[in-house]
């Protein structure tokens, strides 16, 4: 039944299992680099179990990896599912195996924090396309025995959330207490509430969109061009070779990295200050603080992302249209929704723009759907939703303490 | 993280302001209700946790709707203006539209909209028409200061104010019946004058009206 999973480290424990049961192992999960094993949950599906996806493609079999934090109650009413966004992963709030530094949403999540793992059970699921244990492009193709590459079929934000759904099916989860994502995140968010409402008790989509705006798919396009620029990519077959396009996922991540900050963050934290020098060098080393910043920045990702999983996600994130699939209204994907809305955007976001998550709050109005909107004053960009904004903390804490009131979960001693 | 900052205030459910009592009065327990206005959201969280009301508002300022989002309440930062016609047609049995209407760019329009989205609406405003207003411009010639129209009329948020008298003959226009009305003294209490009438409009600090589109 198995037999077809993918070659990874752990292959040899799933065939102990029943045939037609998804294998859970709690045990290391191999990554990318497969010399580290990867801490968390993976669920493999074999041939039988396929995911239907949007581009027409049956995938089987495949891998989804996630992570839990915090127990699930008796009637398992108590569960989180955490969205990444474009280049997050499933390590949302433990120190992250390949790089070695901090969650990323670590003052969100934990005992006593905003998503108190105390009180809630918060699972996060690697995206399928990603490079964190769910199959993506550097994955080896079953039928063929190489790495996917390119012949990996283009990902959807919708089949994220199917991928996503079965982890939550498995778990045996009928109904998700709050689904909460920032960015590309908030966007599996709102596909979440749209196709599964009466699994979603509530939702936060945060600094996100209903469609990718065409400012949006531009930066994603110069990010790719500059991935396919660089000679180390081989027309996406780069593991086949044994190389690695390096600079060019570098320079994507350089460029994407400005849209997620703003001006006055950037001048704030750089200025025109120089960096280790009195005076600039007449050439093009990184004189400036902020250039020096941003190569640190392309540099560190590199180690940590698979250059074909950026094409792919950030093309999720382009094609992702509500109203276009929602017969040209994004109403209509709320009609009749029960579930509890919570938008959150902020002042300096340019990426993701307050007038976006307003619009998302009109479509759910003319839904008559129960809907809370704040946007957070800050200067620190996109970015703020992965920051420690105070306020933000304090009004999800009062939106998430108001539907446990609802669900009638018990509060915390 | 500072854990302060997380912890929702503690307010009194008891004691909310006399007037708003007396519209928290006139919503049945259950109702889908819409806080037009709702500030920092006493009136929307008395009614939510005393009615059992389905309770939703919307507040022009930030600060209003994170305190009110804070407290767990469903509360949209936005303009009565511009985000009201989004809604459907009887999505709500109540809209409340508490000292609000004369503050908006186009009260005819608002009011409009709160009796289409709303089975009932629930209106008040401060009454122009009280005797003391009119005595103060007939002495003294000057835009009034009082405890309900406290700014000076450069910096006054209150750029519509009207009568108790004009806002029956709107109701006339726009087909609008009165179903209920009240008019409040200084302190919010209901006065007993017959509420659409001429002592009313002389008497009442604020009129308070239930009102629904003719169908």
């Amino acid at each position: 039944m198995h037999g077809a999973a993918p070659l990874r480290i752990m292959s040899n424990l799933k065939s102990a299992l029943p045939a037609g049961m998804p294998a859970s192992v709690t045990a290391p999960v191999a990554p990318v680099a497969p010399q580290i094993l990867l801490p968390g949950h993976r669920l493999d599906f074999s041939a039988s179990a396929s995911l239907q996806l949007d581009c027409g493609v049956s995938l089987a079999p495949f891998t989804v990896a996630y992570q839990t934090y915090g127990e699930l109650n008796a009637d398992k009413s108590n569960a989180i599912l955490v969205c990444h966004a474009l280049t997050g992963d499933q390590f949302v709030a433990e120190t992250h195996p390949v790089t070695g530094k901090p969650g990323w949403w670590e003052h969100m999540v934990g005992p006593g924090l905003t998503l108190d793992t105390d009180r809630y059970c918060v699972i996060c699921v690697n995206v399928l396309g990603g490079c964190m244990g769910s199959t993506g492009p550097a994955d080896i193709n079953p039928a063929t025995g190489e790495p996917w590459g390119l012949s990996f079929p283009v990902i959807t934000i919708g089949d994220m959330v199917r991928a996503q759904l079965r982890v939550i099916d498995h778990l045996g989860i009928e109904s998700l207490f709050c689904v909460i994502g920032g960015s590309m995140g908030g966007m599996q968010v709102l596909q979440w509430a749209a196709a599964y409402p009466e699994r979603v008790f509530s939702a936060v989509p945060i600094a996100c969109a209903t469609r990718h705006s065409a400012q949006n798919i531009a930066f994603h396009e110069v990010g790719r061009q500059a991935i396919m620029a660089d000679p180390e990519w081989c027309n996406g077959e780069y593991q086949r070779a044994g190389r690695k396009p390096v600079r060019g996922l570098a320079v994507a991540r350089m460029a994407a990295h400005i849209t997620y900050l703003s001006e006055p963050a950037l001048h704030r934290k750089f200025g025109r200050q120089l960096q280790d020098r009195e005076q600039v060098s007449y050439g093009f080393d990184a004189d400036f603080q902020v250039e020096s910043y941003l190569r640190h920045q392309g540099s560190t990702f590199v180690d940590r992302f698979d250059a074909n999983s950026y094409l792919y996600i950030t093309r999720a994130m382009d094609y992702f249209d509500m109203a276009a699939e929602h017969d040209g209204a994004v109403v209509n994907a709320f009609r009749g929704t029960k579930t509890r809305f919570c938008l959150v955007s902020f002042t300096s976001d340019w990426l993701f723009p307050t007038p976006e998550s307003r619009a998302i709050v009109h479509a759910l109005n003319a839904a008559a759907a129960n809907v809370s909107f704040v946007e957070i004053s800050t200067d620190k960009g996109h970015d703020a939703f992965l920051l420690d904004e105070p306020e933000f903390f304090a009004t999800l804490s009062g939106f998430l303490n108001g539907c446990a009131e609802h669900r009638g979960l018990r509060t915390p001693l | 993280m500072n854990v302060a900052a997380i912890t929702p205030p503690v307010r009194s459910r008891a004691n909310i302001r006399v007037d708003l009592q007396v519209i928290a009065d006139m919503v049945t327990s259950g109702a889908r209700v819409l806080d037009v206005g709702c500030g920092d959201g006493a009136l929307l969280d008395w009614l939510v946790h005393n009615k059992d009301v389905d309770g939703r508002g919307i507040e022009w300022s930030q600060a209003g709707v994170n305190a009110c989002v804070r407290q767990g309440l469903s509360v949209i930062q936005g303009d009565a203006e511009t985000d009201l016609h989004d809604y459907p047609s009887d999505a709500f049995d109540y809209v409340i539209l508490s000292q609000t209407l004369q503050a908006t760019f186009d009260p005819k329009t608002v009011l409009g909209e709160v009796v289409r989205i709303g089975r009932r609406a629930i209106v008040s405003f401060p009454n122009f028409g009280v005797w003391h207003i009119r005595l103060s411009l007939l002495t003294r010639g000057k835009m009034p200061v009082t405890d309900s129209l406290d700014s000076a009329w450069y910096e006054t948020p209150n750029i519509h104010l009207c009568t108790i008298a004009d806002f029956v003959e709107l109701c006339e226009d726009l087909g609008i019946v009165i179903e209920r009305s009240l008019v409040l003294d200084r302190w919010g209490r209901p006065r007993y004058l017959k509420a659409t009438g001429f002592l009313a409009n002389l008497f009442g600090e604020q009129g308070l009206f239930v009102v629904s589109k003719r169908r």
